[in-house]
């Protein structure tokens, strides 16, 4: 295991990453699809408005970006930490 | 052929096929038992546990329970989607690093306190077997319904192929014998959605028809949905829904889905670290193909099923009850579809009755109440009957049905086998049990579970939505807190873990009992079950989030006044936290 400072370096660059993913994740979904859907209501979509396509798909596509940008993020963040599996 | 026969055919064939795959896969050693010698890559294990996750809730009630409310259930797309992005994110990959095989061996470990782990198998096994109950209670009416006999017949069956495969196969013989599942269940359940699709938008892929124009009236399909609906005197598809509970709802459905120990347990199973948040966006992607596909599913049954009853629109005249298609006959059999001729003139009037200002429209047209009864749950098995789709399809949907049912109990039993052999009776009853006799104990575990299940089963102690509920509620008060306050901060003690479990299981269950019944017995409930009586306006089912806080917050308050936790506890804590140095999984 690499040395002290790094290893807290690498903790708070996954935790900035954590707040900053769920964060969207909160938007997408209590955002966008519950409680802002009023404010989003002159947005057509489909013959609905953008807050329905959110609250019915939009979010489960941002979810699945989301874990993959993460997972991509996080394997570039444990090389350069020298924390990768070998 | 006749259809009866062809559901037999095409569920047979299916079943031969996973029981064929757990004894092909038969484990040798406990390690096998467990976690298939975690040698499972994160495409084929985000497979299984998308097949895992999906239950029969996902696939015959969801889409049937959208259809009915619109937009105000949404809540079960999001929250059983939304789950996966905390998994990934704050638990999968530092438990797999942990490299241990239950949930309450991290809590034990953790917190290092046999106390902490009892309370974490309690809480297993309280949430694992209400989960059970409501699968094999589903997978039960399934089989009675297709192969037309008694529920409790229906059941015994279900009982008896779920223990074929789940206590000679363990976790590798689940988890192949799951992705067979979910190919036969995500293909069930596409092919009437196409061809559904084709036919009212003229799109074949029904994530896109549900917001393309329909066909026949060259209207948006959800333009055209919330005008016939509310003709009918419902309220509009796309209506707002009632924000507080929906909020407090998906939150519920979302933490109890990454405190859920028989989806937790799959991110033991794969190789390395990374692979663990690898396998829940496979997961997800997975499950998103059927998630996705589920509101156009919803809506354009709505939408056919109005269309049944008013062939030339809802300002026309009903169907003759004579004239109805052979699908209303059929299901009628089964009491979830009822006719009432309630102003006797033999046509079947379907609307709101229940809708004030629409009484005066009704009563005009000469209509007395709603005369079509129409369960939700019979929605996604009826849907390719309504939309005409050829029998294969229809057998295809119950062997889709029966997977997804099936998949599901049997992951569950695992994590509760793997908590009763591995961390009561192995660890802490009976230690020096050799290998042979851990898994004999696991069988018989399951064994019991199954037999524990099927008896609770056959008088079920409420609607099964009331019991996923329950089991959803109590994971995200008891399981997640401790398990990510184990991770994300160092000062949490056992004695804060200990309390924070134990508040947050009774407050959730005080809260769910005194509405829904004690231990969900018909008519021992102390307050009614209407808005008026919840606490602040929060319904029961939408509970957990607050017990999850409770839990957080009686942790913290509790770890603040008492001793830090010891040294190598936080030094096991750091390593957790990264990647480097995950072997293969340490027995002890």
């Amino acid at each position: 295991m690499s040395d002290k400072s790094s290893s807290n370096a690498y903790w708070a660059a996954n935790i900035r990453i954590i707040t900053i993913c769920l964060i969207i994740w909160a938007i997408v979904s209590y955002g966008f699809g519950i409680l802002l859907r009023p404010l989003l209501s002159g947005i057509p979509v489909g013959g609905t408005d953008l807050g329905f396509w959110f609250a019915q798909q939009g979010s489960i596509i941002v979810f699945i970006a989301l874990i993959f940008y993460y997972a991509t993020y996080m394997n570039r963040l444990d090389r350069e930490h020298g924390v990768d599996e070998q | 052929m006749d259809q009866y026969t062809l559901n037999l055919l095409i569920v047979g064939a299916s079943f031969a096929l996973y029981v064929g795959i757990a004894i092909w896969a038969r484990a040798g050693s406990t390690a096998e038992f467990y976690a298939a010698n975690r040698g499972v890559n994160p495409v084929m294990n985000g497979m299984a546990t998308a097949a895992d996750w999906m239950s029969a809730a996902s696939f015959i009630s969801m889409a049937g329970l959208i259809a009915g409310v619109g937009y105000g259930n949404s809540t079960y797309l999001m929250g059983w989607t939304g789950g996966y992005v905390l998994l990934a994110l704050l638990l999968a990959p530092y438990l797999r690093k942990f490299g241990k095989y239950t949930v309450p061996q991290f809590i034990g470990d953790r917190f290092y306190s046999q106390t902490a782990r009892l309370v974490a198998v309690v809480c297993l096994i309280i949430i694992s077997v209400t989960y059970v109950i409501g699968q094999m209670t589903g997978a039960g009416v399934a089989f009675s319904r297709f192969l037309e006999v008694e529920v409790s017949t229906g059941l015994w069956i279900a009982a008896a192929v779920v223990f074929v495969y789940a206590v000679l196969g363990g976790m590798k013989g689940i988890t192949y014998t799951q992705v067979a599942q979910y190919l036969v269940l995500i293909i069930a359940y596409s092919i009437p959605a196409i061809f559904i699709s084709l036919n009212l938008t003229g799109n074949p892929l029904p994530w896109l028809g549900l917001f393309s124009t329909h066909t026949e009236s060259s209207m948006p399909l959800l333009q055209k949905l919330d005008q016939v609906v509310t003709d009918l005197g419902f309220t509009a598809y796309t209506a707002q829904g009632d924000m507080l509970n929906m909020f407090l709802f998906t939150l519920s459905l979302m933490i109890g889905t990454a405190g859920l120990p028989h989806v937790i347990i799959r991110f033991f199973t794969v190789p390395k670290v990374a692979d663990a948040r690898w396998s829940a966006g496979w997961a997800l992607i997975f499950i998103a193909l059927l998630y996705l596909t589920a509101p156009a599913v919803g809506a354009m049954a709505r939408l056919n099923i109005i269309d049944t009853i008013f062939p030339s629109g809802p300002q026309e005249q009903a169907v003759l009850y004579d004239e109805r298609p052979d699908w209303m006959r059929t299901w009628e059999t089964t009491g979830l579809l009822k006719f009432e001729d309630k102003n006797g003139d033999g046509r079947i009037q379907y609307y709101n009755d229940k809708a004030a200002g629409f009484a005066e429209t009704a009563a005009q047209r000469g209509w007395q109440g709603n005369e079509l009864d129409i369960n939700n749950d019979i929605l996604v098995l009826a849907n390719p009957e309504i939309a005409q789709l050829p029998g294969w399809v229809i057998g295809l949907i119950a062997a889709g049905g029966l997977a997804a049912a099936l998949s599901t109990a049997a992951g569950l039993l695992l994590a509760i086998s793997s908590a009763i052999s591995h961390d009561l009776i192995k660890d802490y009853l009976k230690p020096d049990i050799s290998e042979k006799g851990e898994l004999m104990a696991a069988r018989i575990a399951m064994a019991g579970a199954i037999l524990v299940a099927t008896l609770l089963g056959l008088n079920p102690p409420g609607f099964a939505a009331q019991t996923v509920a329950l089991a959803f509620g109590l994971a995200a008060a008891s399981i997640f807190p401790v398990l990510m306050m184990g991770i994300f901060s160092k000062r949490i003690n056992s004695l804060g873990a200990t309390a924070g479990m134990l508040v947050g299981l009774i407050s959730t269950c005080v809260y769910l009992f005194t509405y829904l019944g004690w231990f969900f017995v018909p008519g021992t409930n102390t307050l009614e079950n209407i808005p008026a009586n919840h606490l602040f306006g929060i319904a029961p089912a939408s509970f957990g989030p607050i017990g999850a806080l409770l839990n957080f917050a009686t942790a913290y308050i509790v770890s603040m006044v008492t001793q830090a936790p010891p040294q190598h506890v936080q030094d096991l804590v750091e390593s957790i936290r990264v990647p480097r140095g995950a072997g293969s999984a340490t027995h002890h």
